[in-house]
């Protein structure tokens, strides 16, 4: 019941006088309740559950909370690509 | 899929399990709250690569599992009525009442629907003016603002045939009353992610601070559970307690306003019972009067149903975390998802089913 995905607003209409959206899931498209989200345009990703979006995503924090820990696991990354190029070297030398 | 795919990158996780075992310096017990974050833990083995000592225990934090079973008898009771229809999520279905179970009604016949949003009810509701629709309103604060809306709504179109059977059940005062129990073990908690997007954070705040505990606001992919466990680690281990939001792409300090407005409108919050933990004062949300004309109990008259529960199942210690699945003798044996004995083998989210599922034994 509570694993929502985020999914992009493809269109806003009106049924019932409530705002509706169709929101797509990577090719799922499916119908959500828009009135919790009164902000959200379409292109935007928004978290639906039980039929309902409750929060439009905030890209940038997204990236924020990505960014820092990419940084680190490229910094590794080359640590190893470094080690992998010097230690063939080294062995070569020895007797 | 956007927002996702990187959520899940492999290549972060292992920085922010690195990072884990770097800062860990003592043994902790962590509980995640949510269904949905133990199902992701079990399912990728995040338990598993954690430091030893570092424990996560599984919480509450599944609707389904805590539906008390005289609401689940009364559920069956009303949806073996003739000229009813019954509507409720999926999982609801086969969750073990003291009898049987809602899908056993439906096999005997009676007209029992699966829903995804309570506005699929009401169509229902709309389109079948000479029947009386019910909507089981099971869940925690993520799912309360779309049965408010249901009900506003139904009111402003004049629907006299919709009706809640209504068991929506609050998350802070279930953390205070495990917090406060004697046999707590627990030190930190990842707070469930989409009840603080309806809610905010700002209701753990005084938690943190009377218990010292730490909180921290977490999502459900596992580069976000693994961030999460590090928040807490990093102020355990630094002797703090404060609230902190791991999940800020989506969740904000005061929650959706629109949608805390209208629960309020709608309900009012009431002592309710919790099954496998008993009663919790102030957990839960029940109708106000001006909408007591769509409060099924109301309704359909049904006398207090007194039931007791199996006595095998430990469903409720493993609801508290004091105790893992594992450990129940009927674990596996008697109790699988195809013959559960407790709610918490029958609901994905729920912490039996993840260990079944993913082969932990
Ligand atoms: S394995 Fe089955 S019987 Fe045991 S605690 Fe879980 S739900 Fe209850």
């Amino acid at each position: 019941m509570c694993l929502a995905v985020p999914g992009r607003v493809l269109e806003i209409y009106e049924e019932h006088g409530l705002k509706m959206g169709k929101i797509d899931y990577a090719g799922n498209v499916n119908v959500a309740c828009l009135e919790y989200v009164p902000e959200v345009q379409v292109g935007q990703y928004v978290i639906v559950h039980a039929g309902f979006a409750i929060s439009v995503l905030d890209e940038e924090e997204a990236r924020k909370t990505l960014e820092l820990w990419r940084e680190l696991a490229e910094a590794a990354e080359e640590e190893e690509q470094e080690k992998k190029q010097s230690h063939p070297g080294t062995q070569r030398e020895e007797p | 899929m956007k927002y996702l795919k990187e959520f899940r990158d492999p290549k972060l996780a292992r920085k922010i399990l690195e990072e884990i075992h770097r800062v860990t310096t003592r043994n902790w017990v962590i509980m995640e709250v949510c269904g949905g974050q133990t199902h992701a833990i079990i399912k990728h083995g995040i338990d598993q690569l954690l430091p030893e000592g570092l424990e996560l225990v599984h919480g509450p934090g599944c609707p389904v599992c805590v539906t008390p079973l005289e609401l689940i008898d009364k559920a069956i009771a009303i949806a073996s009525q003739p000229g009813v229809i019954f509507a409720s999520f999926g999982d609801m279905l086969r969750v073990p009442g003291s009898q049987k179970d809602l899908f056993t009604v439906k096999s005997e016949g009676g007209d029992v629907r699966i829903v995804y949003s309570p506005l699929d009810a009401l169509r229902l509701a709309r389109e079948n003016p000479d029947k009386k629709v019910v909507f089981f309103a099971v869940g925690f604060e993520t799912t309360a603002p779309s049965t408010a809306l249901a009900v506003w709504q139904a009111k402003k179109e004049n629907l006299r045939n919709f009706f809640l059977l209504v068991s929506h059940v609050l998350v802070p005062p279930a953390i205070r009353a495990l917090v406060q129990s004697s046999r707590n073990r627990v030190q930190g908690y990842l707070a469930a992610g989409h009840v603080c997007t309806v809610m905010g954070w700002w209701e753990y705040e005084p938690i943190a601070e009377e218990f010292g505990v730490p909180i921290v606001v977490t999502g459900f992919e596992p580069v976000d559970i693994l961030e999460g466990v590090l928040m807490v680690v990093q102020q355990l281990e630094k002797g703090e307690a404060k609230v902190e939001n791991q999940y800020s792409r989506v969740v904000r300090r005061e929650g959706n306003r629109p949608a805390q407005e209208l629960i309020r409108r709608v309900f009012e919050v009431t002592d309710r019972k919790w099954r496998g933990i008993g009663d919790i004062p102030a957990s839960g949300l029940r109708l106000r009067e001006e909408f007591k004309d769509f409060d099924a109990e109301a309704h359909f008259q049904l006398s207090q149903l007194k039931v007791e529960e199996p006595d095998v199942c430990i469903s409720g210690e493993v609801l508290q975390g004091l105790k893992k699945p594992v450990e129940c003798p009927a674990f596996g044996k008697e109790c699988t998802p195809s013959t559960p004995l407790g709610a918490t083998m029958v609901s994905a989210e729920g912490a039996c089913a993840a260990y079944y599922r993913y082969h932990r034994s």
